[in-house]
Formats: structure tokens, sequence, C-alpha cells
């Protein structure tokens, strides 16, 4: 009845029981906090069954904020055992659940946090920047979050039943096969990511049709900002890289439940082709995650040194190559798998050409800096700290790329300080940037400034301690994903070191958090009342208020410029039209979050193979997608009286402020 | 600075006093840990080329990472909002010549290193032999979870968790698994190279110094991963003969039979040695997974 699930997968040790209780807590308390102010109603009609990106992109950052405290958490675990556990000591993690903590770790962090930030990030801006008052398919959007928060809840629940896999966050075969995998690890694995990663499909698809065919009258291609330039160029590479996810994931699976051999060691297998297609797709990730960090510089830089962009053309030539460079130089992560040195040399060279496109990008920032007035707010020093990291960062990627070097670095502790220097301090240090960059665009208040800056001293420090050391410890021998090492290895020293480094930033972590409750709490404040455009801003999102209206723009802009605000205040452009017209918004629909629901039911059962539930599961995504499909697009009708009441009452109100 | 009074002053003194301490940290770490640290002080040749190879690339790319450090920070300083002395021109946003410099002056370096790997992969190839006057020492390797076996097929010896060869020999090591994938790795003596069931991944090593080498696991193959590691004895001729000639008078055997007891799955095992009485044991390792599976 209950398949594999028993008693027995509810039983963990003392350091897990207090993670589940304490999410279990959060969770009730979370309910009961709804509860006690009546507010679900206003959850339901408001955020739960919304198709509006700005909501949905506030409802992903809110799941981005969970999963990076349990990402951050797993992290803090590692550091601690790594310090611990030298010589005779054990540390306080069996070799077994440290092995689950680093995989879930990994896994968290690139699915739920990177992407999860990102396609935040996007919801919210991509839009506003172009112009448009939704995107291409709301529905397929609201699907898209659904199922991703799905797979975040199926991470969550994998805390508190059974063990989540112990093969590492890419769980080669033939480790992650039956054979040696016969627990339900994999399987949580496989589901989390089969769940995230259609979601991640979709909205890839929606995003790009959004872009292509949703910008305003006079926004040529050539005429789009840069990060929406770098979205199009993630979307294209989700669209080409998450379906090899699926279907990788997928031949995995059959090889777990129906007894197949496409990558087991015997009978015919391969463990090698799925390397190979892992890193098809795996590679193509790292830019969907890096490109949109990328995006966000470039329109950070020129509005705090109140400059255009150094060369536009050249950063949308450089994103274009980085797209198609980064599918040509998967075999890059596995040149120690033998192959000969005329493959490996390609894909040497394939990767050091990226290294072009990069480098080209962080020279144009320079220059934008150059004769411009630049105001160092927070999210110019993350910017600043950005170029430090990301430079060394690519500096050791190129090391890595040469096969030789490579030989004597790969899956070292080298390796991990490289990524995590692109990692953090490329991508989540842009991501705080954005983030404290539109903050006021969507909420219609500033983050607490002060706060922020201490914030952004203790991740830099912390960084930097939690991470140069890794390479020196490369260096000294020490690979990855060690639960326990020697005493003659003379590591210790170093990992304590590390350790520090991670406490450093666990609490600059905090300072942001509490940051972010200070500056909620004393909104009043903190209120922005410059009408939307408190950072002298450029692009189309600042010229409407904050937040913005449900229809983002009464009247559709036309620009004839890069930067078409920046124009209208140099009056290069003439200032918007003022008449109104009917706004159509589409209404709301639960049938997005109800997929959601039934997909994650349908991955648990698929984990522990309760296949009743597993049916039930497929027949209710099958259900609510022929209602979706077989009903009209109902939508909202604003009529143009109704939207020059509402402007009109914004103008008087922030009149009376 | 006659204005220190000034908060981009401080931010970039004191990132530059970040910078500076993570800089000096590793010339100290460097001297501090020198004989631990394996990589950058190698004990083989192979190492040793790879390390210099290292050194070449960091140099070159050394030389756009420094303009860009003091870019960062002159422009931060210089063109920062509240400079009096700011030279402010909105319009300057695109200009052929700079841009030209920046495409072309990475595309240089890049066409220079790609040279130099061309060349280096090719030469530091893994799989091709080491010249030198003396024949190398053939040792096949075993991936096992989770201990590393070691069979000597000219000398019909075996060891488990422990290796010796004599220095300034060439050592060619057949590779293979019986356990999930692995990799085989002595930073002292050069790159490491995967072990896979069914496949035979080759590396050819040399040392050129006596010692005790720390060899690893580089790759998660499960539970015993942390302590899958063994020692590599590289000793003198003399030495390395006695070694063998002790193994070969012991009554230890290492055929399939008690190959496939030593398979099975254990942790932290003593290092051991055996005589091989079974001289196609490498390749009935190798068979193990050709078949189709029977059940």
């Amino acid at each position: 009845m209950l398949g594999r699930l028993t008693l027995e997968d509810f039983k963990h040790d003392f350091v897990q029981n207090g993670a589940v209780a304490s999410m279990v807590l959060g969770g009730v308390g979370l309910i009961a906090l709804i509860f006690y102010l009546k507010r679900w109603k206003w959850l339901w009609n408001e955020w739960l069954t919304t198709t509006d990106p700005k909501r949905i992109g506030i409802m992903y950052i809110v799941v981005v904020l969970i999963m990076f405290m349990k990402g951050f958490g797993d992290a803090m675990m590692l550091r601690a055992q790594q310090a611990m556990a030298v010589g005779d000591s054990q540390g306080f993690l069996t070799a077994g659940h440290f092995q689950e903590v680093f995989s879930a770790h990994g896994t968290t962090m690139i699915f739920f946090v990177g992407m999860g930030f990102i396609f935040g990030l996007v919801n919210l801006i991509v839009p506003l920047q172009i112009g448009a008052r939704d995107v291409a398919f709301p529905f397929l959007n609201a699907l898209a979050f659904w199922l991703f928060t799905a797979a975040s809840m199926l991470v969550l629940i994998s805390l508190a039943i059974g063990k989540f896999s112990t093969a590492g966050w890419l769980a080669y075969p033939p480790l992650s096969e039956l054979e040696y995998s016969p627990g339900e690890g994999v399987d949580y694995w496989i589901w989390i990511l089969q769940i995230a990663g259609v979601g991640t499909t979709i909205s890839g698809i929606n995003f790009l049709v959004t872009i292509l065919k949703m910008r305003c009258p006079g926004m040529t291609l050539m005429k789009t900002p840069i990060f929406v330039w770098s979205i199009l160029c993630a979307m294209i590479l989700v669209i080409f890289a998450f379906p090899v996810l699926t279907a990788t994931l997928f031949m995995l699976s059959l090889d777990r439940y129906l007894d197949m051999h496409f990558f087991t060691s015997g009978g015919g297998g391969n463990p090698m082709l799925y390397v190979n297609l892992i890193w098809i797709w795996g590679h193509p990730e790292v830019y969907v995650l890096i490109l949109p960090g990328f995006g966000i510089l470039s329109e950070i830089v020129p509005t705090f040194s109140e400059k255009r962009l150094f060369g536009y053309v050249s950063m949308v030539w450089a994103l274009l190559l980085i797209t198609f460079y980064s599918f040509v130089v998967w075999l890059h992560h596995f040149f120690t798998m033998g192959a000969s040195p005329g493959v490996n040399t390609f894909f040497a060279i394939m990767t050091m050409v990226i290294a072009i496109p990069t480098g080209v990008k962080i020279f144009n920032w320079l220059f934008t800096k150059f004769r411009g007035r630049v105001h160092f707010t927070s999210p110019m020093l993350w910017f600043f700290a950005f170029l430090l990291n990301f430079t060394v960062g690519g500096m050791t990627g190129v090391l890595l790329s040469v096969p030789p070097v490579d030989f004597q670095v790969h899956n070292s502790l080298f390796l991990i300080a490289h990524f995590h220097g692109m990692a953090i301090g490329g991508l989540l240090f842009s991501l705080f940037a954005g983030f404290t960059y539109w903050f006021p665009k969507f909420t219609g208040f500033f983050l607490d400034e002060k706060l922020n800056r201490y914030a952004f001293w203790c991740w830099l420090g912390g960084f930097l301690l939690a991470f140069m050391p890794l390479y020196m410890l490369g260096f000294m021998g020490a690979t990855r994903r060690l639960d326990r090492y020697g005493v003659e290895t003379n590591w210790h020293p170093l990992f304590v070191l590390v350790a520090i480094g991670a406490v450093i930033i666990l609490i600059g972590a905090s300072i942001q958090l509490f940051g972010l409750f200070w500056s909620i709490k004393n909104r009043k404040k903190n209120w922005d009342h410059t009408g939307g455009d408190p950072w002298n801003g450029r692009t189309l999102e600042w010229s409407i208020p904050s937040p913005p209206p449900i229809y983002n723009f009464a009247i559709i802009p036309t620009v004839s410029d890069v930067d078409p605000l920046w124009a209208i205040k140099r009056g290069e452009a003439p200032p918007a039209r003022k008449d109104y017209e009917d706004i159509y918004i589409p209404k709301n629909t639960p049938i997005g979050m109800y997929i959601g629901l039934f997909s994650l039911i349908f991955g648990f059962a698929m984990t522990w193979h309760i296949y009743w539930l597993a049916i039930i599961g497929l027949i209710g995504i099958l259900v609510n997608t022929i209602i979706q499909l077989s009903g009209n697009d109902e939508h909202d009708l604003i009529t143009a009286a109704q939207v020059q009441e509402m402007e009109e009452a914004r103008i008087r109100g922030n009149a009376a402020l | 600075m006659k204005k220190p009074n000034n908060p981009v002053y401080y931010m970039l003194l004191f990132s530059g006093i970040l910078l500076f301490i993570f800089l000096i940290m590793q010339p100290l770490e460097i001297l501090h840990f020198r004989d631990y640290i394996s990589v950058l002080f190698p004990k083989g040749d192979i190492a040793l080329e790879q390390r210099n190879l290292l050194f070449i690339v960091q140099i070159i790319m050394l030389l756009v990472i420094i303009p860009v450090f003091i870019c960062t920070f002159i422009f931060s300083w210089k063109y920062r909002a509240d400079n009096p002395k700011g030279v402010y021109d909105p319009d300057l946003v695109d200009n052929i010549f700079l841009e030209f410099v920046w495409w072309g002056v990475p595309f240089v370096i890049v066409v220079l290193i790609s040279i130099l790997t061309w060349y280096k992969t090719y030469e530091l190839d893994p799989y091709k032999p080491i010249q030198s006057e003396k024949k190398a020492i053939t040792i096949q390797v075993v991936a096992l979870q989770w201990k590393w076996l070691f069979i000597y097929p000219e000398e019909n010896i075996a060891s488990l968790n422990f290796l010796q060869f004599p220095k300034d020999t060439p050592l060619h090591f057949e590779i293979t698994a019986d356990a999930p994938m692995n990799s085989f790795w002595i930073p002292a003596l050069g790159g490491q190279i995967y072990a896979m069931s069914k496949m035979k991944t080759e590396l050819y090593l040399i040392a050129n110094q006596e010692g005790d080498f720390r060899g690893s696991s580089a790759n998660i193959s499960g539970e015993g991963f942390a302590a899958m590691h063994f020692i590599a004895r590289a000793s003198s001729e003399e030495n390395y003969q006695q070694w063998v000639e002790s193994i070969k008078q012991s009554q230890k055997g290492l055929n399939w039979e008690s190959y496939s007891k030593i398979a099975l799955p254990s942790q932290e095992d003593a290092p051991e040695t055996y005589n091989l009485t079974d001289p196609k044991l490498f390749d009935k390792i190798l068979n193990k997974y050709m078949h189709p599976k029977k059940e």
C-alpha cells in the first residue's frame, strides 16, 4: 500500500531531526499566522492563483529565500564537518549523511537558489523593461512557478522522510544506479530535477516568446536593454539544454525502475554516455546562471555611472558568442576520462575562446565607469566585489581548461574554489546587486542601505577567507567531498580557516535577512518618494510608478533609443502621450497550483514506488491540463476610464506626499 | 590622499587591504606547508612539467588580470561622483580603438595559450610512454569498494592500498574499476585519470625522488570514499627488488576466488601483499562486465 515507505524512514540522527523540527514548526507557525490574521482569502486571490508576473516574481523570491536557508545550512554543516573530522575524530556526521548533505547542497543551490532567483528577477523586470503589460503565456508562467515550488517542496520533504541522494549533485552512474544506490535517494533527486526541469523549460519558452514578440513599438532587437538580451540568450540555452537533462534523467530512471541498461556497468550499459549527456546539459546550464548576472550588472553599472553602457554592440555580440560556445565545451568537465589528446585539445581551445567575450564584457563595464560619475551605492559595491572575484575565478578557469594542468587539479578543492568563485563571486553577488537595485521598483521602498553595506563586507571578507585557502588545499592534494582525512595531510589548519570564513558569510547573510525584515518593517521611513525612479534610471521600468500598477504601463511606450528614459530626460525623445485605452488582464486561475500539487504527489509517489498514488497524481495533472486547455482564455477588462482614474489618483497621491 | 574623509576612499582602502591580506597569504601558506603542497613541489617529471605549464599559463593570465585590478581601483577613485576634478563625458560610449584592443589582446593571449596547450596536451598525454633508458614497469590498478588493488603482471605479485616502485623508472599504469567510477591520482607524481569498470585507461608516471607519496581517489565512489587512499612508495632499485622477492616468498596467493573476497565492500583496509597465482586476473576483472548480466 505504501510502497517502500516504512516507519524507519522517519527516523533520523539528532542534527537532521533538529532541521526537520524547525522546518515543521516554521510551516505550522506560518499557517497559524495566516489563520490568525484571517488572510487566507487575500492569499488565495492576490497571490496563489495569480498570473501576474510581478506577483509570481515575488513568490519565486520567497521560495528562493527558504531554499537558500536550507542550502546554506547544508554548506555550514559541510564546513563544520571538515573542520572537525581530522585523524581519529569522526566529526558529527556519518559518511552517508555527509554525502547526502553535499548532494543536497549542490542541487538546492543550483536549481532552487540560482535558477529560482533568476526567474524571480526575470518575472519582475523583463516585462517592464520591454514595455509589455504581461508575458506571452501568463498561465504557463504560473504553471512553471508551481512546478518549481513543487520540486522545492520535494527537496524539503526529502529532509524529513527517507534519505537524499548520496551520489553528488550530478549523480554519475554507476554510483547512482540500483547496484550501488538501491535506496530512495537517487529517486528523490531524479524526480526533483524532472519536475523543476519541466518548469524551467516551460519558463524558457515563455520568456523567449515574450522577448521576441512583446517588445513595445520602436524597440528593435538592437535597442533592447542588455539585461533582456542576457535573458534572451539564457532562455535559448534553456530551450536547447533542458530537454537533454529531462531525457538523461528519464533514461536513468528507466535503468532504476525497469532494470534497463543505459548507464549500468554491466549488461551493455555505458556510464560515459551519461557523463557526456549530463554535461551537454550542464555546461549550458552554467551559462544560464551567469548570463543573467552579466545582464544585471550591465544595467547597474551605467545607471550608477550616469553614463550609457560602453560598447553596447560588443556586449550583445559577446553574449551571443558565449551562448554559442557554451554548447561546444562540455568535455572540459572530464578531460581525465582518457580521451585522446586531439579531443582534449579541441575542447580546451573552445573553452579558452569563451574567455575572450567574457573579458570584453569586463573591460566594457570598466570603461562604462571611465569619465562617469560613479555612485557607490550598495549595488555598485557588489559589482566592485564581483569584478575582483570574477577575474580571479576566470583566471583559474583558464588554468582548469588546460588539460595537463586539469589532470592535477580536477576534482580537487581547487575546482571547488573556482566554481564557487563563479557561483558566489560571480552569480550571487550580481543577483544581490540586482535585488537591491530593483527592490524599490517592485515594493516602493528601499532596502536598508547601512545594513546592506555591513552584509556586503561580511560577504566579501568571508568569501575570500572561505574560498581562497581552497585553492591551496587543492594543490595539497585535497579532493572534494571528503568527510574525513588524516592528520598527516596537514590540511586541518586551512580547513579551520575556511570554516571561519563560512561563519563570517553566515553573519553577512543573517544581516541581509534581518535587513530585509527591518526594511519591510520600517518601509514608511525607507519609502521611495521619487514616484518610481529613485536611481535616475535609464530604462522603461523606471518610467512607471513603484510598485507598478497591475497593467504595468497605462500607455504602451514607443521608444527610439537603447535607454528610452534617459533619452526623454535629456530631451532627445518626446515624453509619453496620455491617451488611455482599455486593458485586458488575464483572470486568476488556480490550475497552475493544482498541477504543481499533483506533480508533487506524483514525484513523491514515484520515489517511494507507491504506484496507485503516482497514477492519481498523473491523472490529476492530465485532468487539470485538459480543463485548462479546453477553457477560453478569460480576461478581466479595465476600461480606459478606470485606467485614467487610477493614474490620476496616483498622481494626486504623489502630490499629497 | 588629502581627503581621507571620503567613503569611497575607505571602501577602496578596505578592499585593498583585504586583497593584500589574501595576496600575502598565498606565499606564506606555500612557505609554511611547503612539504605538503605536492602539486606545486612535485617529485616526478610529469608533475613537474604540469606544474611548470600551470605557472606559465598563470603568468600569461596575470597580464590581463593585473590591468583589470588596477583599472578597477583607479576608475573607482577617479570617477567617483563627488570628485571635484572628475571629468564627465556621458556620451563616451564607443571607441573603436579601445574595443579593438580588448577584443584583440585577449584573442592574442588565447591564441598563445591555445598553441601552448595544443603542444603540451600531446606532449603530456597520459597514454604516451615516457622516454627513458629503463624499461617501464607495468602496474595494473583496480579501484574497488573502497580500496585500491595493484597488480604487477611482470613480477606476478599484487598489493592492496600500497604501491612500491623504483625511482627514475617509468611506470605504466593500466587502470580499471570493479566498483563505481573513481579517479586514480598521485599528486606528487602527476595528473589523475578515471578508473571505470569494463574499461581500461592508461597513465604513465615517473618518480625522480625516493619517498612515500599520498595516492588518493578523486571521484566520489560511495560510503567509504574518504578513507580510500594509499601509499605510493618510490624506493631504490635494490629496495624494490627486495620487496618483490619478499612477496614472492609469501604464502598469500591471489586468484579469482580470493580476489572476489577482496572485492567485497570494506573500508580502511590495511596494506596487504599477495603472490599473484592467476596471471590473467586483470583481464578477467575487465571482462567481468562485458558479457550480458546473468540473472
